[in-house]
């Protein structure tokens, strides 16, 4: 997927090099981003949930939203049988019906990765927490152990939290610094590296003003994914947070002709909010980032209800919840 | 300019017809007047109302002469001795009552009002009958209550109100317009516009309805003349009139030197002001519906957007990447955006006036967009290199075409923007507080939105300046204009 060049001249990331040269000037740069209205961001986003999409529309959006799925667990319990189970859900999210598109990823703890990768192989994308997820509270040396290992294991993503505590306070250099150090630490011995998603865990930051500046430091530090949460703060995903995280991608694209993904992450659930999202990427972004490489949902549960709404587009009546996989 | 998706060979998210089923409502073949809590039918010529989306006749309307407007005047008359001597709390019981029926019956009123309107159906469901129902509460909660108004302790109605109203927001200035003087303890007699009179008889079925006594509202419908007939009628004490600037001069004309209150909201040509440090995707957002809310048949659009010349080429490259998303077409789809213009005559008035524009070197430009084969259709237009003597930058065009000028200072920003002769709404986008409030003092307009546009309330007083007629409606400034202070 090329990221195409949009028409304002584009000086590419060279062009913000001295934007990161010190804690100056990356302070200023965030800080003289435009503001975000807070009442009239909400009212956009909720305007794009009132897109009422019927039939054929609807059916191009499930089975989109289900290939955009990073089918998630991140919890103490989970065992090597647990997120094997989950490997093959997210292959084959509904078994009975083989049209039916597969997961875009799974998402794990970093010590998972290797039971994950043998059931799903190539075919669906292994991702990792890392980082010391979901607080971020280590040093530096220990997340970027904790990324390598990830990484050694066969991650293809790694989906990283910032240090909130030095965002909040202002240390934006050491965010800044933090992801590049990550993103190096994403590299494989061959020169590639696994994607980098960088959460900033809106639900903490809590202003429009503070995403807007945290997705810009992301961008420019090399983040192939922008993320809003962990999962673990309430509230999590929301659309209005989404909506100014793709008004920062859209702008970056223009700015440098460098595409970078989004995903929600926490609190999405229903197949009626994931097609929310996909109207606002759609009206926002516009259609470059309608696939699962430029766009993802962090979910678990919203996986059933797709494949509900899908079975119930397909044979015009629900199914009962035992009719969908539990995993 | 907007990512098409065309380039990386992605499907399109194409969104499905979402048509809101018209089923709902029962429109008859013909309508009389309204009179006395009865249907009657009129002396005069029958006209017709048209869907202007699609053209076709909706109705033959019963057209009042001079002794229908008059049947009507007297029937208010009547109506007013009980009306007006009726318990407050009373009042109220019937106005709570017709603001409960609108909420049950919003969808019937919201689906009548896009298809003889031509508004999208998002809008007349999500805004316009909500606020009605809004402003019959409001003002049934003022009722019994009129001492507080601000008038002395014991206000009175005034009696018989003569009330005309434009076509833009049938049931919206219905509401405005009645729920105020019904709550003084008027009574009405009101002419819907021409184009536009459906809504306002279904509105006459829920008066039957929540058993309004006869004669408190009538309904007279006609064009012009009829107009005319009811604001002169010599038994009326108030004369309430929303619409054009011309027809309101004459309005004023026809009842000078006659004890006649009268209130005028009339025509505007609004400045959206938007600063370099704007909230700038929400600031686009603003100038979008300032101007495109309602196909831009709004007497406050903000139809001059003044942009700091700084931020000029930035704003204007992200207003069009957004009107590019704009859904022309169907009023009755639920993603419809902009629906038709409400009349052959008003279309050919946006035309002429848009290609003044262009003949007076304004650079013309509107997204690409599939407009229907029938039915009367504008494309959303911007015009940038406008100046303050363009024609488009002066006169209402009351569609939706925007006029874009820049300004170098605030200083620069209130002269250019005060520079009009009307004064009705004023935007201002900045996210530096204390210049919110520097303009909001300096703006000569009767409401200024700050960081927001196009925003209404029944609590909010809305009324002009200048040309923009004088009066105020809503808040308790509005209640001023049906009542007198008590002996």
């Amino acid at each position: 997927m090329s990221a195409t060049a949009s028409t304002q001249s584009s000086e590419g990331l060279g062009a913000y090099a001295d934007v990161t040269a010190s804690e100056a000037s990356l302070r200023r740069f965030l800080h003289g981003l435009p503001g975000v209205d807070q009442v009239g961001a909400e009212a956009r986003a909720a305007a794009l949930g009132t897109r009422s999409i019927k039939t054929t529309a609807k059916a191009y959006a499930l089975d989109l939203a289900i290939s955009m799925v990073d089918l998630t667990t991140l919890e103490g319990q989970d065992t090597p049988g647990k997120v094997r189970a989950l490997a093959n859900k997210a292959l084959r999210p509904d078994p009975s019906d083989p049209s039916c598109p597969s997961a875009a990823a799974v998402c794990v703890y970093g010590d998972l990765v290797g039971d994950v990768k043998e059931i799903v192989g190539d075919r669906v994308n292994v991702a990792a927490v890392a980082t010391a997820f979901p607080s971020g509270r280590a040093a530096l040396d220990v997340k970027l152990a904790d990324t390598r290992d990830a990484v050694e294991a066969g991650a293809d993503e790694i989906d990283m939290v910032i240090d909130r505590g030095a965002f909040l306070a202002g240390h934006y250099l050491q965010v800044f610094e933090e992801i590049v150090a990550v993103k190096e630490a994403c590299r494989r011995p061959d020169g590639s590296h696994a994607h980098l998603k960088v959460i900033f865990e809106t639900g903490e930051l809590q202003t429009y003003d503070n995403v807007r500046r945290a997705s810009w430091l992301a961008m420019l530090a090399g983040s192939d994914f922008i993320k809003t949460s962990t999962g673990k703060v309430q509230p999590a995903a929301t659309l209005p947070v989404t909506l100014v995280m793709l008004e920062a991608v859209r702008d970056f694209r223009e700015a440098t002709g460098v595409q970078i993904g989004v995903k929600p992450a926490g609190g999405i659930r229903t197949a009626k909010d994931a097609i929310k999202y996909l109207v606002m990427v759609n009206e926002i972004t516009g259609p470059d980032w309608l696939t699962p490489d430029w766009f993802r949902f962090g979910a678990s549960t919203l996986l059933n209800d797709l494949l509900m709404q899908r079975t119930k587009m397909a044979t015009g009546r629900y199914s009962g919840p035992d009719y969908f996989t539990l995993d | 300019m907007v990512s098409t998706g065309t380039t990386t060979g992605s499907p399109i998210f194409d969104y499905a017809p979402a048509p809101e089923s018209r089923a709902i409502v029962d429109i008859k073949p013909s309508y009389g007047l309204f009179i006395d809590g009865e249907f009657v039918d009129g002396h005069g010529h029958s006209f017709k109302t048209i869907n202007p989306a699609t053209e076709e006749t909706l109705a033959e309307v019963a057209e009042a002469d001079e002794a229908d407007v008059d049947r009507a005047v007297k029937a208010a008359r009547r109506a007013f001795r009980g009306w007006s001597r009726m318990p407050g709390k009373e009042r109220a019981k019937y106005l709570y009552r017709i603001a409960r029926i609108i909420q049950e019956r919003s969808r019937e009123l919201a689906v009548l009002e896009s298809i003889d309107n031509g508004k999208p159906i998002k809008e007349s469901r999500d805004v316009d009958v909500p606020i009605m129902a809004a402003h019959f509460f409001y003002h049934a909660g003022w009722a019994d209550k009129l001492e507080y108004a601000g008038l002395g302790p014991n206000p009175q109605p005034l009696g018989v109100a003569a009330q005309v109203i434009p076509w833009n927001f049938p049931l919206l200035m219905l509401a405005w317009k009645i729920a105020p003087a019904l709550a003084c303890g008027n009574t009405v007699v009101l002419k819907p516009a021409e184009t536009t009179p459906l809504t306002a008889l279904l509105f006459a079925e829920i008066c039957q309805q929540a058993d309004l006594p006869p004669g408190v509202v009538n309904f007279v419908t006609g064009a012009g003349d009829t107009g005319q007939t009811l604001v002169s009628h010599p038994d009326v004490d108030k004369v309430a009139f929303t619409g054009s600037t011309a027809v309101g001069k004459a309005i004023a004309r026809s009842i000078a030197g006659t004890d006649k209150k009268a209130t005028l909201e009339l025509g505007g040509k609004a400045a959206n002001i938007v600063f370099d440090d704007a909230p700038i995707d929400q600031a686009i957002e603003g100038i979008v519906s300032g101007i495109f809310f309602n196909q831009g048949h709004v007497c406050c659009a903000g139809s001059r957007l003044l942009l700091q010349e700084s931020i000029a080429e930035e704003a204007m490259a992200k207003l069009k990447r957004r009107m590019s998303t704009l859904r022309v077409g169907d009023p009755l789809d639920k993603n419809t955006d902009i629906g038709a213009i409400n009349s052959a005559a008003q279309l050919a008035r946006i035309r002429a006036l848009a290609e003044i524009g262009e003949d007076e070197g304004a650079e013309r430009w509107s997204p690409p967009c599939e407009l229907p084969s029938s039915g009367y259709w504008f494309p959303p237009t911007v015009f940038t290199g406008v100046s303050q003597a363009h024609r488009i930058a002066r006169e209402e065009i009351f569609g939706p075409v925007l006029s874009v000028l820049t300004f170098r200072t605030p200083a620069e920003a209130v002269e250019k923007a005060n520079n009009t002769p009307y004064g009705l709404s004023a935007g201002v986008w900045t996210d530096k507080g204390s210049r919110i409030l520097f303009m909001a003092d300096k703006l000569r307009a009767g409401v200024v939105w700050a960081n927001t546009f196009n925003k209404f309330d029944p609590a909010s007083p809305f009324g002009g300046y200048k040309e923009s007629g004088y009066g105020r409606e809503g808040g308790r400034q509005g209640l001023a204009g049906y009542l007198k202070a008590g002996a």
